[in-house]
């Protein structure tokens, strides 16, 4: 199973002629995922790493069946190409892209929850590494070795942090069922919440990390979730206990300006809500490993 | 990216806010010469530095006379200001504000804020001006009126005058109010900015509503499609190394301990960090090299690290995604090479093309000492700048 998607999850990119895009399409190919063309306005028709390139992402889906994008297309203009996948009916859609000003984002969100939420995109990222399900498909820029199928869910902000786990993991022979980056920027396609909430769903996780960070309300919302309406386990961990107030460090969502938001705070407030902690960033995976055993 | 007071009053005052007059002044001269071309009695010197609280830091003079003012600027050009909001190096004071005294009524509180639970924009008011929200908001938080505004229609009139009605305006002043609001909403969704905050704004004796102070913050994310507000950056105000850092594509912040970090992601960075602290040690740097670390980035990295003097040791912790760690090693060697390395060097690597990496460092024969997993790498930091500090005595 996994979520969002798997080995037959027809994909394309948007993007796909320019030189990142190029690149992450081979890798992701390479990988086995079902690549199934890609999208660069003005170059429909042609062929490029043995797929078809369509000039809309509406061909895509009507002549390639398209069911996710990943779009690699520049900060002043991806705010745009997401919305193009959204209207063409595109089901999951992962923005690599860093640096989309927050008010494009603003734009994104409101046209999104304009459609009906059977028709509504899933939007994960900005500036995320996007989504692997091990073994299966990858849609994002990760090393893909490090991830052994299994049974846990991670979802992260960061993608390096992501990989850490992935590997602490992995070196304690426990797998992944899908890792999900959501991006270090202010205003996030999907949150915290949303993915623990699909992977509550998923019968093949059985228990799920949670990476956050400094900066806005969203671990808590979703240790509240997890509180009310989650059976299974949640661990988490968050960065930035070092970081100082008011100062962003590197993602732009990761400052802390108000009440709450800071690494110890929210560290508090998860335990609270029956969230298991990670002590430190290197105690990810035996935090997990602790929690399997019990189940 | 910040800007000045002063800036943030001339943008507002073209969207239809109300300012006192005033002008800049570079030198005690161009002071007594504004004070002159603004007439009146009582004039306010205004330090411009990117903080605020600089009232209580002695930033803002009121002066009655033009001698007053001569020597309020010779007192502030060229002063390091110490507020909560700088850290304890301060800011220069290296322009002022020089602006008609306004005869204050009342002090109210105005904002407006992208709330980033909601998605959208907020307005923020509070009858209670002049002082720090937060401190309003732990005080008196029943003080603070917030209206949240749909991004799709923008900003209601009706929304606008229950925010004057919440600041406890006279029927009177509402158009005004409206009007003003409007204009900080216009201003922020055209200028793309993150914040503008005018506290207070206050009533003048004469029933006007003045922003005595204003302050706009912008999305740096936003400056390629904003050309003037980029024009308004003021490097002075900013910390010289973060600045120099940005200008070599790498993020880097500066804080107060002695173990240098380099490493690739935000959040691997935080967390390495985290790891430092958790052994005993304390981190001198946030710094991520981003993916495509190539061996004139590290070397640009490692110089920007050891140009912290207090550095005592330093972290390397790279996990290879995009990149491969046989990169990444012959960067590190060549830098090392390079520069003359006066501190203990800690590299973790992890990811992609691994062992190669590790032997690269292991062949080069430089005295690099290697861990394996991040819990490693940070006792081994922590060790290493002990040792360091002990042998300095």
């Amino acid at each position: 199973m996994a979520i969002f998607i798997d080995k037959d999850t027809r994909i394309i990119v948007q993007g796909f002629t320019g030189k990142i895009g190029t690149f992450h399409a081979q890798e992701m190919i390479d990988y086995g995922s079902n690549v199934v063309g890609g999208i660069t306005p003005g170059k429909g028709g042609q062929t490029h790493l043995g797929r078809p390139v369509f000039n809309t992402v509406k061909e895509a889906v009507e002549q390639a069946g398209a069911e996710a994008s990943i779009v690699f297309v520049p900060p002043a203009y991806a705010a745009d190409s997401i919305m193009e996948a959204a209207e063409a009916g595109i089901k999951f859609c992962v923005s690599i892209t860093d640096g989309i000003p927050t008010q494009d984002m603003m734009k994104v969100k409101i046209f999104l929850s304009k459609f009906p939420k059977e028709k509504r995109m899933v939007l994960t990222g900005p500036n995320c590494a996007g989504t692997i399900s091990p073994g299966k498909s990858m849609l994002g820029i990760m090393p893909g070795h490090i991830y052994m199928p299994g049974n846990v869910g991670i979802v992260g902000r960061s993608g390096t942090l992501g990989y850490e786990a992935a590997d602490q993991m992995k070196a304690l022979g426990i797998g992944i069922s899908t890792s999900v980056g959501i991006g270090g920027d202010p205003i996030n396609g999907s949150s915290h919440r949303d993915i623990l909430e699909k992977f509550e769903q998923d019968p093949e996780t059985k228990v799920i990390v949670m990476i956050g960070e400094i900066g806005g309300p969203q671990e808590v919302e979703a240790g509240i979730f997890a509180k009310e309406h989650m059976s299974k386990p949640v661990v988490a961990y968050i960065a930035g206990l070092t970081a100082p107030k008011g100062r962003r460090m590197g993602h732009a969502g990761a400052i802390i300006s108000s009440v709450g938001e800071s690494a110890a705070e929210k560290v508090e407030m998860l335990q609270a809500l029956g969230v298991t902690i990670a002590p430190t960033p290197a105690a990810m995976g035996e935090t997990v490993a602790k929690v399997l055993a019990k189940l | 990216m910040d800007i000045h007071e002063y800036q943030a009053k001339q943008l507002l005052s073209e969207y239809g806010v109300k300012i006192a007059a005033g002008g800049l002044a570079y030198s005690p001269e161009d002071a007594v010469q504004r004070s002159r071309e603004i007439g009146g009695h009582v004039w306010v010197v205004k330090a411009q530095i990117h903080s605020g609280a600089r009232g209580k830091a002695g930033g803002i003079k009121v002066c009655k006379t033009h001698d007053e003012i001569s020597e309020a600027a010779e007192a502030l050009l060229g002063k390091r200001l110490v507020t909560h909001q700088t850290g304890p190096a301060g800011k220069q004071c290296l322009r002022l504000y020089v602006e008609a005294g306004t005869d204050i009524a009342k002090e109210l509180y105005f904002s407006l804020l992208i709330d980033r639970a909601q998605e959208r924009i907020v307005m923020v008011g509070s009858a209670q001006g002049g002082m720090e929200i937060e401190e309003l908001a732990e005080n008196n938080p029943d003080a603070i009126k917030k209206i949240y505004i749909e991004p799709a229609v923008g900003l209601q009139d009706f929304q606008a005058r229950k925010m004057a009605f919440a600041l406890g305006l006279n029927a009177d002043l509402v158009p005004q109010a409206v009007k003003l609001i409007q204009g900080c909403y216009r201003a922020m969704r055209e200028l793309d900015a993150n914040m503008v905050e005018i506290n207070p704004l206050v009533i003048t004796g004469h029933g006007e509503l003045i922003a005595l102070d204003a302050k706009m913050s912008f999305d740096d994310n936003a400056l390629f499609r904003r050309q003037k507000i980029s024009e308004l950056r003021d490097k002075t105000q900013e910390d010289p190394r973060e600045m120099a850092a940005a200008d070599r594509g790498l993020s880097y912040v500066g804080l107060d301990g002695d173990i240098g970090c380099m490493i690739n992601g935000a959040g691997l960075a935080m967390a390495t960090m985290d790891m430092i602290k958790l052994a005993g040690g304390e981190p001198a740097n946030f710094l991520d090299v981003g993916g495509g670390a190539s061996a004139e980035r590290t070397e640009k990295a490692f110089r920007m690290v050891l140009q912290d003097k207090n550095v005592k040791a330093m972290l390397v912790n790279i996990f290879a995604g995009i990149n491969r760690c046989d990169w990444i090693a012959e960067g590190v060697v060549h830098a090392v090479k390079k520069i003359d390395m006066q501190v203990p060097l800690i590299v973790r690597l992890s990811g992609t093309n691994v062992e190669e990496g590790r032997k690269i460092i292991k062949d080069s024969g430089l005295p690099i000492i290697m861990a394996e997993t991040l819990a490693e790498a940070a006792e081994k930091a922590v060790q290493a700048r002990n040792e360091v500090v002990a042998r300095l005595g």
